[in-house]
């Protein structure tokens, strides 16, 4: 036991804890990270919804609130939104999945060390008074090098390029992870359905994010070296970029909300103690969710003069994907109705408090399909009250309800309930009364993106009353961090498994050693701490001399063979800031590809040289398979 | 309400608002039977009796395929209805006035067209209809992206740098309404308005032919220097105003400008003194508008006032 956990445990010091690889401190740090974000994001907020409070208002300029706007939009999606729900997945689907570590733990440092960095500088520029102007879509041709000279649209880029392939990594780790590193019996439908939305969630990333990617790199070469891809004097197109931006647009609002559907799906059997009712259709919503999501981008587009039938055909598709959702909610209240009697905890809570905001945004969510209605809604303040139901109840009350529910295993201390319930219902309230003025607003013909209107236009009372509501939403989100640093200072310790919830991540302490589990269990069903004598058997052999985890089949989770993970090192630390250095020279001058290549060339080399200790530890650990040996014999016996 | 989707002016715009009624209460009815079942199934008497909870979930599968098959029908209903409004919107008009939007940084250009050169009329951030009689705007950018919005008489359509599109308006009543620039498109989106008047068919030609006219003489002998310090200074590098030597196209037509309810695309309702404070800094009314400040002495800006105001 011992010499398992001075395997799996940092070296000491400053180096060591920016050398780490573990899954669990590099989640638990981007966890951190994206609620900083978070934070700072709900403050420019703050600031917009007290600029809009009066008509006529002037504390805010036009050129700070577009830049207000621009930045709480691109920090809550980029920054926020898809990050936060990838690194809640680091942290657990590991543990889900009953293993050790991450498959590629050095890559995922390095994911974590570059969406950091991403995130500084987006901030740090917002803050010198370059961050981005154009809006979180960016537009062309407003972000283009005429209409936006000066360096905010090139940030804005940069910004992307940092976040999606930090995304990507990501989303490879819980791919390669679903697929081969689950505990053994964990069958294709035995996975938690955490983990199904996650492995939807990632792949959709794979193929939405390069999309973006490749749109804000023509943007970038636009700025930078005068090509013409968005130039309509010169043959290019403006709506190019609607095209790609919003094929990468449309499927990222269900990778924030896939993955809160299903923790949705693990909260609620820890309240029901029953099984989550329609597994099978669950996942093959959560499937069908992500292949309508790539066919409905032209909803976003209906007011820039699309052909009728066209308009029709992604009419279709969009108000569609309103029947997995529902299929989902239908299955989620069945199992609220038949099973046990709810225990209201605070994490129960904000998943009612889902129901009532989600549904409600899913209903305007059809209306703004329908290309017909949604010429008067479009770009009007329904607008932005349809997205802020479906993103902040579909997306952010899950995540709370989450933090709720995995807290006490990530700290091994259990939140305040008390502070919880004001949490919930702070933030509930002050939400629809923030938010749900906005339809009424955007029928009264109030636009997106307007950084003052006059008296005369009678939305000043409207606007107040949304803005008061901002300011209760705040408190909550004060609440919620007190509650979280108290708790950390001198919360009551928490249990193992304090929900007496059947998923494998409560198998271990609270919080969970290095290593996860001192033996890996062998799964027998869906809810493996809810069978009679749990573990019925579990893994033995695995190496305690070197980082190892077991890897199993795709489909029958049978055990294959076991993989020697990397040791600690400091060298994604220092490669992503290698890449850094590469990405912002790049805002300033194309050479910054040729030269900002050997740093990165460099750090990558030294992160892949061998190690003679760590190559030793391997050899020694190292088996001959049986059949191997005993076909070398019978070789040798032939021979002789 | 002269900006509101639901104070339908025009066939176009009650057609939207009739969409909207409908879906707005067949979700609404939705979402009432599914919050109601949802409190009941939070507060009914539940078994602890596996059995018996296996059981009700197999019941509750039946329910769960008919709310599906149930939503799917709901959900042909609406789209069989938006497919009904998207032709009734996008149907081809009879006999429609021809009038050509251009969008600009923060203005809008009005141009209605005649096969006639001599009967053109430019104007800019206001536009005239007569009731019963549709128009039909062609509409493109100069610069960036903008979209045309006046909820009462239909919904919006961008106005896009390399593409022409189209958008049908069709007053019911007469009135004044207000439109708006739906689509973000820098500094000043929100102060990029436009008058619109749904005029009788005897005003309207009355308002049309008024507008053919060359702009008036100035009147007085303050006026007449306005005319001169026009032409003399920065102003007719920019505007025009027709019967002078000012023809530039780069800002707003001018010829008729006193008769227009407000100035710099709605920031300010148009009287003397906010056309002063306009010509002097317009950057404090508008901060980023194209339009430079103006240094003029106070007989000469007044001056100048007079004759602008005069321009009816």
């Amino acid at each position: 036991m011992t010499q398992l956990e001075s395997t799996w445990s940092d070296p000491p010091g400053l180096v060591g804890w920016l050398s780490t690889v573990n899954h669990k401190r590099v989640a638990v740090r981007y966890i951190v990270t994206t609620l900083v974000f978070f934070a700072l994001a709900g403050a420019l907020a703050l600031i917009m919804r007290t600029q809009l409070a009066r008509a006529d208002n002037d504390l805010v300029g036009p050129d700070l609130y577009n830049q207000l706007f621009s930045m709480h939009g691109s920090a809550m999606m980029f920054l926020f939104a898809v990050p936060v729900m990838e690194a809640v997945a680091l942290y657990l689907i590991p543990l889900m999945l009953g293993t050790r570590n991450v498959p590629f733990p050095r890559l995922n440092a390095y994911g974590y060390w570059l969406f950091l960095f991403g995130g500084i500088m987006s901030f740090t520029v917002f803050f010198l008074n370059i961050g981005p102007e154009a809006g979180w879509f960016s537009y062309v041709p407003l972000s283009g090098p005429e209409y936006s000279p000066g360096k905010r649209s090139d940030f804005w880029a940069q910004m992307i390029t940092f976040t999606e392939v930090a995304a990507l990594i990501g989303a490879i780790q819980i791919i390669t992870a679903t697929f081969k590193m689950r505990a053994p019996g964990m069958t294709l439908n035995r996975i938690p359905m955490f983990v199904w939305a996650m492995l939807v969630t990632s792949f959709m990333i794979i193929f939405a994010m390069p999309s973006v990617m490749l749109a804000s790199t023509f943007l970038i070469t636009d700025r930078l070296v005068s090509t013409q891809f968005f130039n309509p004097t010169e043959g290019g197109d403006v709506l190019l970029w609607q095209h790609m931006f919003w094929f990468f647009g449309h499927p990222e609002v269900y990778i924030i909300f896939v993955p809160a559907l299903g923790m949705i799906s693990e909260i609620l059997p820890a309240f029901t103690r029953r099984k989550v009712v329609g597994y099978l259709g669950l996942v093959i919503a959560l499937v069908s969710i992500s292949f309508l999501s790539f066919g409905l981008w032209v909803h976003h587009m209906f007011a820039t003069g699309l052909p009728p039938l066209g308009m029709s055909f992604f009419t279709v598709a969009s108000i569609m994907i309103a029947l997995p959702t529902g299929l989902q909610i239908f299955c989620w209240i069945a199992t609220l109705a038949t099973g046990e009697p709810v225990r209201f905890a605070t994490p129960i809570l904000f998943v009612i408090g889902f129901f009532f905001i989600f549904i409600i945004g899913g209903m305007t969510g059809v209306m703004l399909g329908a290309s017909s209605l949604d010429q008067q809604l479009h770009d009007s303040y329904f607008v932005v009250a349809h997205l802020h139901y479906v993103l902040i109840g579909g997306a952010v009350f899950p995540l709370f309800g989450g933090f709720y529910y995995w807290f006490p295993k990530l700290s091994g201390r259990q939140l305040s309930e008390r502070a919880g319930r004001w949490n919930f219902w702070l933030f509930f309230i002050g939400f629809n009364v923030a938010f749900f003025p906005m339809h009424i607003l955007g029928l009264e013909g109030m636009p997106r993106r307007v950084y003052t209107y006059s008296a005369a236009s009678g939305w000043q009372g409207l606007n107040l009353l949304s803005s008061l509501g901002a300011a209760m939403v705040a408190l909550s989100v004060i609440v919620f961090v007190a509650n979280v640093l108290v708790t950390l200072r001198r919360g009551a310790r928490a249990a193992d498994n304090p929900w007496n919830a059947p998923g494998l991540e409560w198998a271990t302490t609270s919080p969970p050693p290095a290593y996860n589990f001192a033996q890996i269990p062998v799964v027998a069903s869906r809810t493996p701490l809810w069978e009679r004598d749990f573990p019925t058997a579990v893994v033995t052999g695995l190496p305690d001399l070197v980082p190892s985890v077991l890897v199993t089949r795709l489909h029958d989770a049978e055990p294959d063979h076991v993989a020697l993970m990397p040791e600690p090192s400091i060298w994604p630390l220092l490669s992503a800031i290698a890449t850094t250095i590469l990405f912002i020279g790049t805002v300033f001058t194309p050479w910054a590809l040729i030269w900002g290549s050997v740093p990165v060339g460099i750090a990558l080399i030294a992160w892949f040289w061998p190690r003679k200790d760590e190559t030793r530890k391997h050899q020694q650990v190292e088996v001959k398979p049986q059949e191997g040996e005993q076909r070398e014999h019978e070789l040798r016996e032939a021979l002789s | 309400m002269n900006h509101a989707a639901l104070h339908p002016a025009g066939p176009l715009a009650q057609e939207i608002a009739r969409l909207f009624w409908a879906f707005t209460s067949v979700t609404g009815i939705v979402y009432l039977i599914v919050i109601g079942i949802l409190v009941y199934a939070l507060r009914r008497r539940r078994t602890t009796d596996p059995g018996a909870q296996e059981a009700g979930a197999a019941r509750a599968l039946r329910f769960i395929g008919l709310g599906v098959g149930l939503s799917a029908v709901v959900l042909v209903v609406l789209a069989v209805n938006d497919f009904i409004g998207n032709r009734r919107l996008n149907a081809g008009q009879v006999n429609p006035i021809r009038v050509k939007v251009t969008a600009h940084q923060w203005w809008w250009e009005v141009e209605y067209v005649d096969s006639q050169p001599s009967l053109r009329v430019t104007t800019a951030n206001e536009l005239a209809l007569p009731v019963g009689r549709p128009v039909m705007l062609q509409m493109t950018s100069t610069d960036v992206i903008h979209s045309f919005w006046v909820p009462n008489l239909n919904g919006k359509k961008d106005l896009l740098p390399g593409y022409t599109t189209h958008l049908a308006l069709i007053a019911s009543q007469a009135g004044a309404y207000t439109g708006e620039c739906a689509e973000f498109c820098g500094f000043q989106h929100a102060q990029m308005r436009l008058d619109v008047a749904a005029k009788s068919p005897d005003d309207f030609a009355h308002w049309l032919d008024a507008q053919r006219s060359a702009a008036a003489e100035p009147d007085s002998d303050p006026a007449r220097h306005g005319r001169d310090v026009f032409l003399k200074t920065s102003c007719h590098l920019c505007h025009a105003i027709q019967g002078t030597e000012a023809s530039a196209r780069l800002g707003p037509d001018l010829t008729h400008l006193a008769s227009r309810a407000h100035i710099a695309a709605g920031a300010r309702p148009n009287d003397s003194a906010n056309l002063a404070a306009w010509i002097l800094d317009p950057q404090s009314i508008k901060p980023g508008t194209r339009m430079p400040s103006t240094k003029l002495s106070g007989e000469d800006l007044n001056a100048l006032v007079a004759y602008l105001r005069n321009l009816r």
